[in-house]
This record gives C-alpha cells, sequence and structure tokens, in this order.
C-alpha cells in the first residue's frame, strides 16, 4: 500500500527493506558500532580478552544468522530485495559463512596479538568486523553500486588495518602502498561501471543480463573495454597477476593476523563479485572473457608458485602462494560451468581455513616485534614445538595440494571442472604447478624438522624494529586463543580433507544451484 | 594422515553393521598399522624404546592379517575378493572400495612381511618413536595402493606414501638427505600431476558417454566408453606418473640418490615396495582401464624398460657405492617387471607379477645387509671393503644366497620371473627379449665382481675385525632367505594365485581390443591347469631352457 502511494504521490521511489536477508552483516556493522561506542563511553580498561571475546560472539550470531538465511533460501529459493539492490541467494549465504569464520578467526588471532605487540584497543575489532561487512555486502551485492560500496567498505576499513601496528615502518609502508594502489584499482572499477552502464544502460546486474540476452550489441568495445575494467579491479583484489605487485609487500609488512584476515575475507569479497558478475551477468559473453580469463589464470599460477620459490621471508612466501592460490579459483571461473562455481567456492572455503591457520602459526614464530618471519626463524621448530610445527606442517601440505587435506580436494574440484570444460591445457599447467608450489612449502618443512635447531632458541632474522625487543626468555609460547584457531583450523582441514567432505561439497554445490 | 582412520572406521562399523561381509579383513590391514601409528606416537617420548616394541607388534600382527588374507584367499577365482565399498564423497562419485585379486594378493604380503622386518633389522639412532611412526603410515599407504579400486582412493594412497617417506629420508638419511628427499618428493608429485589430470579426463569423458561419473575402477574398465585417442593421452598422463615412480629410464634419476641416502629401512621399503607402485600401476591401471592404448604404446614401453635393464646394469657395474649400485641395479630389474607387463602374455605378465614379489625380497635383504656393513664400516665404498668373508662367515653365506637370487641363478626365486619374462617376451617381441638377456648377463657381472671385492680377499684393518651379524639380525634375515629359496624351488602356490587373474585381465585386453597373444604364450597356464600333476610348474617345466639360463647366468 504504502509503494503504491509512494509511487502516485512522490518522485523518489523507497524501496522495501528486508531486514532479514541483511541480518549477516548487518550484526557485524551493529556489531563494530557498538564495540567503538561502548569502548568510548565505558573508560575502564576493559578486562583482557574480553573485546576479542565480544567479536567472536557477534562473529557466532552472524554465523547463526547465516544458518538461518541459509533454511530460507533453501525453501523458498533465491530471491531479491530492497529494490533489486541486493539478492538473497546461497552464493551470498555461503560467503557470508565463509566471513563470518574469518572474523572469528581474526579475533582469535588478534587478541594475544595485540597484547604481545602493546596496540591493546577496540579499533582492530571495529575495523575488522566493518571490513568484512564490506565483503559480504559485495556476496550479496546485485547491483554494481552495491557492489563498489562494499568493496569501498572492505578496502578502507583494510587500508587501516594494515598500517595498524603504526610502530613499524614496515607496517606503515604497507598501509601506504595498499592504500594507494587500491584506490587506484578502485578507480578503475568505477570507470568499468560507467562503461557498463553506458553500453546497457543499467548497474542492476540481472538486468545487465537481460539486456546482453536481448540484445547483440555490434560495436561492443564500450561494453568489453567496462568488462575488462571490472576484471582488473577486482582482479586486483584478490591478487592476480599483473594486478598482483602490491600483494608481497603488503601481506609482509601488516601485522600478521590482518594479513591473515585480509587473505581470507578480502579475497572471498573479491571473487564473490568476479565469480558474480561474470558467472551470471556476463554469461552471454563467455566467448569473450573466457580467454582473457585463461590469460590471467595461467599467469597467476604461475607468477605465484615460481616467485614463491626464492622467497625468503615467510610472509612474503604465502603471499606469493597467495596469488597462486587466487589462480586455482581462476580455473575454476574459467571452466565456466556449475563444477567450477562450486569447486571455486569450496576452494575459496578451505584457503580460508588453511591460510588463516598458517598465519596463527606465524604469529607465533614471529614473537614480540612481530619481525621474526624469516625462513632460518623456522630453523628446528619441531624440536621445540612439535605440535606447532606439526600443524604447521599438515597447512602447507593442504596447501601443497597433497590428499587427505581439505586443500587437496579443493584442488581437485576445480581442477576437475577445468577438464570437465575441456580446458586440458589449463589443468596441466595448474598441477603442475602445485608440484612445483611442493618446493618451497617443503622448503619450511625441511627448516623445521631436517635442520638442526639452533641452541638459543632465541630469534635470529628478528632484527628488533621500532624498540621492540624479542621475548626476553626466547621460549615461544602459543597463547590460548590462538592455540584454538589453530585446533579449529586444523581440524577443518583435516576433516574436511576426508570424512566430512561430503556435507562441504554439499554445502558448496547447494549454493550453486541457488545462485 | 590421521584422517584416513575416519572414513574407514565407517567402513568397519557398516561392514560389522550389515553382517554380509563378514570381518572386514582389508580395511582392518589398511587401518591396523594406521592404528599403531597412533599408538606410537602416543607413548610418552622418555620411553621411545617402548614405541619401537609397540610398531614391532602391529607390524607383526599386520603380517599375521595379510597370511590370513593369503589363506582365505579363493584360489582359481580370477576376480575381485574381499570387496568392500562404502560411499565417500557422494557428488563426485567417489567410493571407499578396496579388494584384492591375484596380483595384489602376493604384493600385499610382500608389503606386510618386509615391514617387521625393516622395522626390527636396522638401528635407528635417534627418535625412534617418530620413526617407528612414519614407517607404519608408510604401510597403511603402500598397502592401500594394492588394494585400492577406486581411482580416487589409488590417487590418495599413492600421493600419501610420499610424505611419510619424505620424512623417513630427510629425517634419517645420510649426508646428502634433504637433496634426496626433496628430489624424490618433487619428482614423483610432478608425475602424478599428470595423472591426476588424467584422472579426471578419463571420469568426466566417461560421464559424458555414459551418464554417470565415477571413480570406480571396475565400472571404468568395463564400459571403454571413451574414444581411442582420448584413452591414448590419458594412458600416457598415468604413463609418467608410474614411469616416475618404477622408475623408467629417463625418469630414473631420483632414484640413486633416494635409495642411497635413505636410511636402511627407507631403502629396503622403497625398493622393496614402492618401486612396485608403478609397475602394479601399469598393471592394474594402464593395462585393464586403458587396454587399446597399452597394446598400442607397447613398443614404446618395451624400449624403455629394455634401456633401463641394459643402461640399469652397465650403470651399476662402475658404482664405488655399495648402495648405489644395488639402487642402480634396482633400475635393471623393474625393467624386466615392464618388460613382461608389456610383452602382454600371460607368462610375461605373470612373470612380472611373480619378480615383482622375488625384487622386493631379493632387494630387500640385499639393503638390509648393506646396513648391517654400513653399521659396523661406517662405509659403503666398495673400495673400502675387502675380506669380510673371513670376519663375518655367516653374513657372507646370507650375501651369497641373496646376491645369487637377484642375479636369477635357478631354484632361487629370482630366476622364475625373469625367466617366465623373457619366455614370455620372446614369444611376442624377440628382439627387445634378446637384448634385454644381455642384462640378465650384466647383472650377474656386477653383483658378483661387487661381492668379490667386498667379501674375498685378505681383510685389511678393520675389516679383519668386523663383527658376524647379531642374533637379532639373523631372526630378521631368517624369512627372507627362507622366502627365497621357498619361492625359487616351489612358487607354485603362489603362481596358481597369480595366473587365473593375470589370465582374466589379459582376457579383458583381448575382448576390448582385439589383439591376441600367440597360442603359445598363453597356452602354457591353460594346459597345467588342466593336468592333475601339479609338478610341472611354469617355473620348473622347460628344463631344457632353464639350464641354458643358468649356465648363462653364472658365467
Amino acid at each position: 500500500m504504502s509503494g503504491l502511494l509512494a509511487q502516485v504521490g512522490t518522485d523518489l521511489v523507497l524501496p522495501e527493506v528486508q531486514y532479514s536477508v541483511m541480518m549477516p552483516w548487518l550484526v557485524l556493522v551493529g556489531g563494530a558500532l557498538i564495540l567503538i561506542t561502548l569502548t568510548s563511553v565505558i573508560r575502564l580498561r576493559p578486562p583482557a580478552g574480553s573485546l576479542a571475546g565480544f567479536t567472536v560472539v557477534f562473529g557466532l550470531v552472524s554465523l547463526v544468522a547465516s544458518g538461518l538465511l541459509w533454511n530460507d533460501v533453501d525453501d523458498r529459493g533465491p530471491s531479491s530485495a530492497v529494490g533489486g539492490a541486493i539478492v538473497s541467494d546461497g552464493f551470498s549465504v555461503f560467503f557470508f559463512v565463509l566471513v563470518a569464520v574469518t572474523v572469528i578467526l581474526a579475533a582469535l588471532l588478534g587478541d594475544p596479538y595485540l597484547r604481545r605487540e602493546r596496540l591493546d584497543g577496540p579499533e582492530y575489532y571495529a575495523l575488522v568486523m566493518l571490513s568484512a561487512s564490506g565483503a559480504m555486502l559485495m556476496a550479496t551485492a546485485n547491483d554494481l553500486i552495491v557492489l563498489f560500496l562494499g568493496l569501498e567498505i572492505l578496502s578502507i576499513a583494510l587500508y587501516v588495518l594494515a598500517g595498524f601496528h603504526s610502530r613499524r615502518t614496515e607496517s606503515r609502508e604497507a598501509a601506504m602502498k595498499y592504500f594507494v594502489l587500491g584506490a587506484f584499482s578502485s578507480a578503475l572499477f568505477l570507470y568499468g561501471i560507467a562503461l557498463v552502464y553506458g553500453a546497457t544502460g543499467s548497474t542492476q546486474l540481472p538486468e545487465i543480463a537481460a539486456f546482453l540476452a536481448d540484445n547483440v550489441i555490434t560495436a561492443n568495445g564500450v561494453l568489453l573495454a567496462g568488462m575488462a575494467l571490472l576484471l582488473v579491479g577486482l582482479g586486483f583484489k584478490v591478487a592476480a597477476v599483473p594486478f598482483h605487485t602490491w600483494t608481497p609487500d603488503v601481506y609482509q609488512g601488516s601485522p600478521t593476523p590482518v594479513t591473515g584476515f585480509m587473505a581470507g575475507a578480502a579475497k572471498a569479497g573479491g571473487f564473490a563479485g568476479l565469480l558474480r558478475i561474470f558467472f551470471s551477468t556476463f554469461d552471454t559473453l563467455r566467448l569473450d572473457w573466457q580467454p582473457l580469463v585463461w590469460g590471467i589464470a595461467i599467469l597467476t599460477l604461475v607468477v605465484g608458485s615460481v616467485l614463491a620459490v626464492v622467497q625468503n621471508d615467510i610472509k612474503r612466501m604465502l603471499a606469493y602462494s597467495s596469488i597462486a592460490h587466487a589462480g586455482y579459483v581462476l580455473v575454476g571461473l574459467q571452466a565456466a560451468n556449475e563444477r567450477g562455481l562450486s569447486g571455486a567456492l569450496f576452494y575459496l572455503l578451505t584457503y580460508t581455513f588453511m591460510i588463516m591457520g598458517s598465519f596463527a602459526v606465524v604469529l607465533v614464530v614471529g614473537r614480540r616485534g612481530d619481525a621474526a618471519h624469516h625462513l632460518d626463524d623456522y630453523r628446528g621448530l619441531a624440536g621445540r614445538r612439535p605440535l606447532l610445527a606439526l600443524a604447521f606442517t599438515v597447512f602447507l601440505l593442504a596447501q601443497a595440494g597433497i590428499p587427505l587435506t581439505s586443500g587437496f580436494l579443493a584442488k581437485f574440484y576445480v581442477i576437475g571442472a577445468a577438464v570437465e570444460s575441456r580446458s586440458y591445457a589449463l589443468a596441466i599447467v595448474a598441477m603442475l604447478m602445485s608440484a612445483v608450489s611442493g618446493f618451497f612449502y617443503l622448503r619450511v618443512v625441511v627448516m623445521m624438522y631436517m635442520a638442526p635447531g639452533d641452541a638459543t632458541d632465541g630469534a635470529t632474522g628478528g632484527a628488533s624494529d621500532g624498540g621492540l625487543a624479542p621475548d626476553a626468555g626466547g621460549r615461544l609460547t602459543v597463547p590460548v586463543a590462538v592455540g584454538a584457531a589453530v585446533v579449529l583450523t586444523l581440524a577443518f582441514t583435516i576433516l574436511v580433507g576426508t570424512v566430512l567432505a561430503d556435507p562441504v561439497f554439499d554445502f558448496a554445490n547447494r549454493a550453486v544451484e541457488l545462485f | 594422515m590421521t584422517g584416513l582412520i575416519a572414513p574407514g572406521l565407517l567402513a568397519v562399523a557398516e561392514e560389522a553393521g550389515s553382517g554380509t561381509a563378514g570381518f572386514p579383513l582389508l580395511t582392518s590391514l589398511v587401518l591396523l598399522p594406521l592404528f599403531g601409528a597412533l599408538a606410537v606416537a602416543l607413548v610418552p617420548s622418555v620411553r621411545t624404546e617402548v614405541s619401537r616394541v609397540v610398531g614391532i607388534t602391529v607390524a607383526v600382527a599386520t603380517t599375521v592379517l595379510a597370511v590370513v588374507l593369503a589363506l582365505q584367499f579363493d584360489t582359481g577365482e580370477p576376480g575381485f575378493q574381499f570387496v568392500s565399498q562404502h560411499q565417500w564423497i557422494a557428488s563426485l562419485g567417489i567410493s571407499w572400495k578396496l579388494g584384492v585379486d591375484g596380483i595384489s594378493l602376493w604384493l600385499v604380503v610382500l608389503t606386510a612381511i618386509l615391514f617387521p622386518l625393516a622395522l626390527a633389522g636396522p638401528v635407528v639412532h635417534h627418535d625412534e618413536k617418530s620413526y617407528t611412526a612414519w614407517l607404519l603410515v608408510l604401510e597403511a599407504g603402500c598397502i592401500g595402493v594394492f588394494l585400492a579400486l577406486d581411482l580416487f582412493l589409488f590417487f590418495v594412497f599413492f600421493e600419501v606414501v610420499l610424505v611419510p617417506m619424505y620424512f623417513l629420508i630427510g629425517g634419517w638419511g645420510y649426508e646428502q638427505r634433504v637433496y634426496a628427499a626433496l628430489k624424490f618428493f618433487l619428482y614423483t608429485l610432478a608425475g602424478s600431476a599428470l595423472m591426476l589430470v588424467g584422472m579426471l579426463a578419463l571420469a568426466f569423458l566417461n560421464q559424458r558417454a555414459t551418464g554417470e561419473l565415477t571413480f570406480d575402477v571396475e565400472r571404468l574398465a568395463e564400459s571403454q566408453s571413451i574414444t581411442a585417442a582420448a584413452s591414448r593421452w590419458i594412458f600416457l598422463a598415468f604413463t609418467v606418473a608410474f614411469a616416475v615412480k618404477v622408475p623408467l629410464f629417463p625418469l630414473h634419476t631420483w632414484l640413486p640418490d633416494a635409495h642411497t641416502q635413505a636410511p636402511t629401512a627407507g631403502s629396503v621399503i622403497l625398493a622393496g615396495v614402492m618401486l612396485k607402485l608403478g609397475t602394479y600401476g601399469f598393471v592394474r591401471f594402464g593395462l585393464y582401464l586403458f587396454p587399446q592404448a597399452a597394446v598400442d604404446l607397447a613398443p614404446l614401453l618395451l624400449t624403455l624398460a629394455t634401456i633401463g635393464i641394459l643402461y640399469g646394469a652397465v650403470v651399476a657395474t662402475v658404482q664405488r657405492d655399495l648402495k648405489r649400485l644395488i639402487a642402480y641395479s634396482s633400475v635393471a630389474h623393474l625393467g624386466f617387471i615392464v618388460l613382461g607387463t608389456f610383452a602382454l602374455t600371460t607368462q610375461g605378465l605373470t612373470g612380472g607379477v611373480i619378480q615383482m614379489v622375488n625384487h622386493g625380497i631379493s632387494t630387500g635383504a640385499l639393503f638390509l645387509l648393506v646396513g648391517m656393513i654400513y653399521e659396523r664400516r661406517h662405509t659403503r665404498e666398495i673400495g673400502e671393503l675387502n675380506g669380510l668373508q673371513k670376519a663375518a662367515p655367516v653374513m657372507a653365506v646370507v650375501f651369497t644366497i641373496i646376491m645369487l637370487s637377484s642375479v636369477g641363478l635357478p631354484l632361487l626365486n629370482g630366476f622364475v620371473g625373469e625367466f617366465m619374462i623373457l619366455l614370455g617376451t620372446f614369444v611376442t617381441r624377440r628382439w627387445w627379449a634378446v637384448a634385454a638377456t644381455a642384462g640378465v648377463i650384466l647383472s650377474a657381472l656386477y653383483l658378483l665382481w661387487a661381492y668379490q671385492r667386498v667379501f674375498h680377499g685378505t681383510p685389511t684393518g678393520e675389516n679383519a675385525t668386523m663383527p658376524d651379524m647379531t642374533i637379532r639380525e639373523r631372526v630378521v634375515m631368517a624369512p627372507l632367505v627362507l622366502l627365497v629359496i621357498v619361492l625359487g624351488v616351489y612358487p607354485r602356490p603362489v603362481l596358481d594365485r597369480i595366473e587365473p587373474s593375470v589370465d582374466a585381465l589379459l582376457g579383458h585386453v583381448e575382448e576390448k581390443t582385439g589383439y591376441r597373444q600367440p597360442a603359445v604364450a598363453a597356452g602354457g597356464g591353460g594346459e597345467e591347469r588342466e593336468s592333475p600333476d601339479p609338478e610341472p610348474g611354469p617355473g620348473g617345466s622347460p628344463e631344457g631352457p632353464e639350464e641354458e639360463a643358468a649356465g648363462e647366468a653364472g658365467r
């Protein structure tokens, strides 16, 4: 009734807002706002761990809201909301779940890190939650403008987070680099939106798709340029070659929990946008973008894997390997079939657990000052911290794609999709690069297990920075929260690689069915 | 690794619940060593000697299970037995499917016999606990490879065995261990990368043709729905993976390093069991899944195998390092197995299968012996050893027997397989067989020459005072020596179980391709099965040629 009146009476049509489908990310926005308000009103110093606990609770609530939404979508199928600005479908809920998990893990990693580095405060948690809500918005966006909003919410919070360890020059440098290049890519993305709008007359994804299905554009230069710019803008966020140059420096310089969060949430958000735009909106232009994605995927795989081989800094190595992992997700995109899409989803979910688990270990080994990230700092870790070394080994082997881990199934699935769509060359390159990647993951394992440990147990590479000395005792302590994160991610990595593979596959497949 | 336990446990629970399959023998064979590894890992670090005892006990228990399997095995039944199947990943048509036939049966038994010996034999100098645990994980993986009847499951086991072996070489090996471990790991990983793509291509092309997505080996073999060209490419992809494992010339360069640098137990398992993953792969997956491609590309593989035989033998001759010499001899011996496999005759293939077992026993034993020498003399250089016969007569006798079996002396096990392979190959591929026979002569040359330099002569220096084999070492070597003799004199029971499956496999190849093996090669087996008199076995019946070959080998 009110809608009708609005249409008749006023020029501005206010869409009906369905809060229920926005719950998972509204919870996080709300959490961030409450956190900031409370901590500025209450002058008392919050008890240790309470802020992280608060964030974990909100992450869990977001997870539960996603679960409820999933049931809803499962029953009634996908639907658009808020005047077609966002869409509530299995695909978006899948990313809600994924991003909510990164929030929980980032909180678990953040708490001991911030206290160790004396950076404690509510800002980190608020920014993480805001950034995550941006990633979720990207996943649920049904309109290029909304997608852009999500991208910016995600990115701006991340720029700040990258420079969060403000006493470290590397951290400030990372923030600056990420900001400048990120802003540049946002601009390209925006320009791409403008061109696509010019070519099709809409920014709404379904309308663009409908337009492209009904019309044959003979001179489609503008459209293709717009599409290419969208690819560049999002390719930047997911660190696809040749838009990857920021990755190593930013991953290395950012505070370790932020790096983990970045690898999980930012990649997820970027891929959510990428997959939705190319799978649904530009589906009819498949023959135009498939070769492009093919080339980018091969470049990403090769550059990421090969350059990771020569890295001596663990965070740089993981940065390059994250580039390579983006390549595998692109393999799923390039396949342009249902299996490719669900493979990409499965890959992103499992990768999030693997990489955040890895960074949890890196965080511990990094010691106070967050600087002991040289490969030598892992020398003899197995002797000193056998369980930590074992966990790291599992994460590394999972990333290398060794069977009985979730990482193997993920690779198996996307490469299966490539084979199904007859992209044999891409599949073979991907598998060969996975063998190459075995080399640099094993280098770390060699360091941990086979290199003689140094007797001092003290940090070697950690040239103390910003006046922070390495821990006096030199003994590595694993904080409870980090331990919990490691156990959680480890359990996921192993269980999904074996017995729980089926439910998670079903989750990804169903998400694609409800796309 | 621990993850494997869970699906297996489900399988056990289901089988126990259904009550139809009875005791899940095969699943238990995979799980028992895994549980053992877990148990070992839980032993407190201060009591490492307990972990060794636990490990050996578990390995012996696995041997008992394998023997039970062999005893309950239905002789004359060509198909898969004790099959146990449970869905694993439904959306991809992947299941936990294990089964055993005449081809895999003896490899499982061999694995189960070699592991306790490898565990008990060599001395471990540090961290016995992890060492034992890794070996048991490796055992589970190896048995899994031989039993898997689902391509995906096979691939999982095939790759998983790399991890424990990598740690064994890298953690307990000799000077160049890290390099060797890495080389071994990456070589194999790169090889299996192609196989994975091939596997997926096979499954999806089959799905396109039949509408069913499955990784079930039997189903895929039966349907043969993919085009000849596709199957040739996929066969090649599999071939690369297996050729690295075997290893076939020119993909063998990881082997000398890995074998030489690995700790004794590692070398025993590498040579004894893990090389067979490749040859077994050729038989089970190469021939069974891609009969036409295997027939078409047989000349290529035969040629590579023959080059491997000659090259391995020649290079072995000039080695100064005893362990490296045996490593190269493996290249040659495994070449024989591939030769027999792709001769595509009953005799050749049966010979290939039994030779896998025989090579495992002989070479495993040789590596154990070299390990014993190294423990005493701290060198593997042939030049620094001499006259050991005087100081260690018992070891000299054992070494002689094992070495002669490796050379292929009649009445010892090595002869049976080698002879059948050459016979089977000669019928269809005369010139390859002729060339390969030269390898037999060369093997006698390098092994006898090495023996002569190490054991004969007057001992000098430390060689004069080297202690002889201890009781423990004698106990470890006894079963191997016994097997060498028993299998050499009376291989009948083993062959009886292999042949029906080999016949069935070749029948499958003939049915799907129109290839016909010459009656001479196939007939031998058929006649003998009809004759009630068990005496003239394929290993013993052709008396004349046997002596000829023996003479050749002895020269």
